[in-house]
């Protein structure tokens, strides 16, 4: 079967909305709710965190949804449990997110493997480096069809882009500015590294993350890339939620 | 004095990849690349540089008060029944060997260009040694400090202020070391041209671990010189250190790596009692991982999530050792042991009563562990006495009083 996400570009370049939800946050069991609600109510990409207790790249906002995930009782374990059936429920692609070392400890092929059966479509691990992934790790994902998903930044050179682009499976998440997640920052501010990155007519698509919050940082980004990726606003907006299903329906109205 | 840069290649050294072994490397996420990308391409062309060395060199003499004595502690070494000598490491300015490795950054932040400084710290002494250097060449100091060390380290967090730095509370996960680091690195990502890190150990992404333990080297650079002017022999039959993330140990242990019949002795925060479930004893609790976006043991849980380590002593409260160290423990090359709190607040009371001494609590766990060592009457121990204890005062008044 050909990924999911390959699928969704194949029909739709323009406007992909993706959404970042931290997996056992709010609640524990609030994991399949809110992705089944994602889908209904019209993101066509979910990214799901696996909560990690340090989280380098990530602001205030999503590292305290983590913390509350593994309070909650959340670990790997957990979460591929609760998505044993997931895809009886769920046809949009799924990508996990998460950091390398709870992976490693898992066993990158029993990982990547359980990834496949599941029928996660890819994985985005920030620390993974470059290298690693191409001498150590990538017959693994390419056996599985599970895609790689690799970042890149205004402070990334072409010449590394190029390769970044080249190891990236799905699309290329191009990260608005150098920061860690939910800063605030103005993505209007970067618009000649948006223009850069359309220039290079990189083979991957690209999504724009980190300080995309709203319909016009989203109608911004999606301007120079194939969508944009969502993330803290969205763990703002459910992590008082009453009703999980509403609370992303009116988000996501805001938003498209 | 010289930076140890033409060492001739050492398998306890790290490799042209950034690994020991299978320790090290470099696991950053991208916003990171390009700032430890060229940390990568320039420290050892500027640690080598004639100028970078005699700008070095004279800080150290100078301002510093290097070399720090080797002094031969008679009572110390008459109650175990050895020949044991401290190297003075309490005696640098700012008290502690932490300033070794911050002169150094400092003047290679300048030579790269940065304007701004950041970095974290435990028990304060790298906070301290940081915002010093900072007053010196005049550039902006913010030091993330976890919240907990924020109180039980006051008088620290009173000198940065003084010096001028900023002083951030790390208020996330444990609220000590740890997440102090967690969040220097966060504010790098944020802040990725105008800011170096100097970051105050042995630990984290490539070249971090290798840039402190040669700028930590002249440790043992000077033990050699000292001990064989005292002895005639500069090789002594072992050298202990403390370790939390490993830079006292590393610059003690540096010049010795391929001197095996000199035995090098890692003593790790025991904490509570290694069991007890309240311990900093990486090695004994910990397995290979990522921590700090280094590939090295740490403590986790088995869903890889890291531990929250204890330990009485602030410096040594880390759940993870640098790579240098993990490769060493695991080649066999140095010995590990642990001391809980109550050796090493035993043994700094001791030093205090027989040498005139107030140790750091962090160095207090290597003096713990001289009365488990097979000691003879003729051996020579050189003990890294890493830092000063006025810091600890309160802890140690708290204590006295039990």
């Amino acid at each position: 079967m050909q990924n999911r996400i390959d699928q969704l570009f194949a029909k739709k370049q323009h406007g992909i909305l993706n959404i970042y939800c931290t997996a056992g946050f709010p609640q524990l069991n609030d994991t399949l709710p809110v992705m089944t609600a994602l889908q209904q109510h019209g993101a066509d990409i979910i990214e799901l965190g696996m909560p990690f207790s340090d989280p380098l790249a990530d602001g205030p906002v999503i590292q305290n949804s983590g913390t509350i995930a593994l309070q909650n009782g959340m670990s790997l374990r957990v979460l591929f449990e609760q998505l044993q059936h997931f895809r009886e429920r769920i046809h949009i692609p799924v990508i996990l997110m998460g950091y390398l070392n709870p992976v490693l400890l898992y066993g990158v092929e029993a990982f990547v493997k359980k990834c496949a059966e599941t029928g996660i479509d890819g994985i985005i691990l920030p620390d993974l480096p470059m290298a690693e992934y191409e001498e150590v790790y990538k017959p693994i994902f390419e056996k599985y069809n599970v895609h790689l998903i690799f970042l890149v930044t205004p402070e990334t050179s072409d010449a590394r882009l190029r390769k970044l682009d080249s190891l990236s499976k799905g699309f290329l998440y191009a990260v608005s500015s150098s920061s860690t997640t939910g800063k605030d920052k103005d993505i209007n501010m970067q618009q000649s590294y948006f223009e850069r990155l359309q220039q290079m007519k990189l083979s991957n698509p690209v999504l724009i993350g980190f300080n995309i919050r709203d319909k016009a940082s989203f109608d911004a980004a999606a301007q120079y890339a194939n969508g944009a990726i969502i993330g803290t606003a969205f763990i703002r907006a459910i992590e008082n939620s009453k009703n999980i299903d509403e609370t992303v329906r009116t988000f996501i109205a805001t938003i498209k | 004095m010289d930076i140890a840069i033409n060492t001739s290649h050492s398998k306890y050294q790290v490799d042209k990849n950034g690994y020991y072994g299978r320790f090290g490397g470099a696991y950053i996420p991208e916003m990171l690349y390009p700032n430890v990308e060229e940390l990568q391409q320039q420290y050892l062309s500027i640690l080598s540089d004639p100028a970078f060395q005699q700008e070095f060199e004279a800080l150290l003499h100078d301002y510093v008060g290097r070399p720090s004595p080797l002094y031969f502690a008679k009572r110390l070494s008459e109650k175990y029944n050895a020949q044991i000598y401290l190297k003075r490491e309490d005696l640098n300015h700012t008290g502690a060997h932490k300033v070794n490795n911050t002169i150094g950054q400092i003047l290679l932040a300048k030579r790269l260009g940065k304007k701004r400084i950041i970095a974290e710290t435990g028990a304060g002494q790298h906070g301290v040694a940081t915002a010093t250097v900072c007053a010196l060449m005049g550039l902006e100091c913010v030091v993330y400090m976890g919240s907990i060390d924020i109180e039980r380290q006051a008088p620290n967090v009173a000198r940065m202020k003084m010096l001028g730095a900023t002083v951030i509370p790390a208020t996330s996960g444990s609220k000590t070391l740890k997440d102090a680091t967690n969040e220097a690195i966060r504010d790098w990502i944020n802040n990725p041209t105008d800011t170096h890190y100097i970051l105050g150990t042995a630990a984290g992404p490539h070249p971090y671990p290798d840039m402190v333990a040669r700028l930590q080297s002249v440790i043992s650079e000077e033990i050699k010189k000292q001990l064989f002017a005292k002895t005639g022999d500069a090789h002594p039959d072992y050298v202990v250190a403390c370790i939390g993330g490993g830079s006292n140990a590393a610059g003690a242990f540096f010049h010795y790596l391929d001197a095996e019949d000199v035995k090098l002795v890692a003593v790790e925060a025991g904490g509570k009692g290694v069991h007890s479930g309240f311990s900093a004893a990486t090695t004994q609790l910990g397995k290979i991982g990522i921590i700090h976006a280094s590939k090295t043991l740490l403590m986790q849980t088995e869903d890889g999530q890291i531990v929250e380590p204890h330990s009485i002593s602030a410096g040594l409260d880390y759940p993870g050792i640098g790579p240098m160290h993990a490769h060493l423990y695991e080649s066999g090359r140095a010995m590990f042991l642990d001391a809980t709190d109550d050796e090493a607040l035993a043994a700094a009371y001791e030093l205090s009563k027989l040498e005139g001494i107030i140790p750091a609590m962090e160095s207090a766990h290597a003096l713990a562990k001289l009365k488990d060592l097979p000691l003879n009457a003729a051996d020579v121990v050189v003990v890294c006495l890493s830092g000063r204890g006025d810091k600890d005062l309160d802890t140690y008044i708290r204590h006295m009083n039990k």
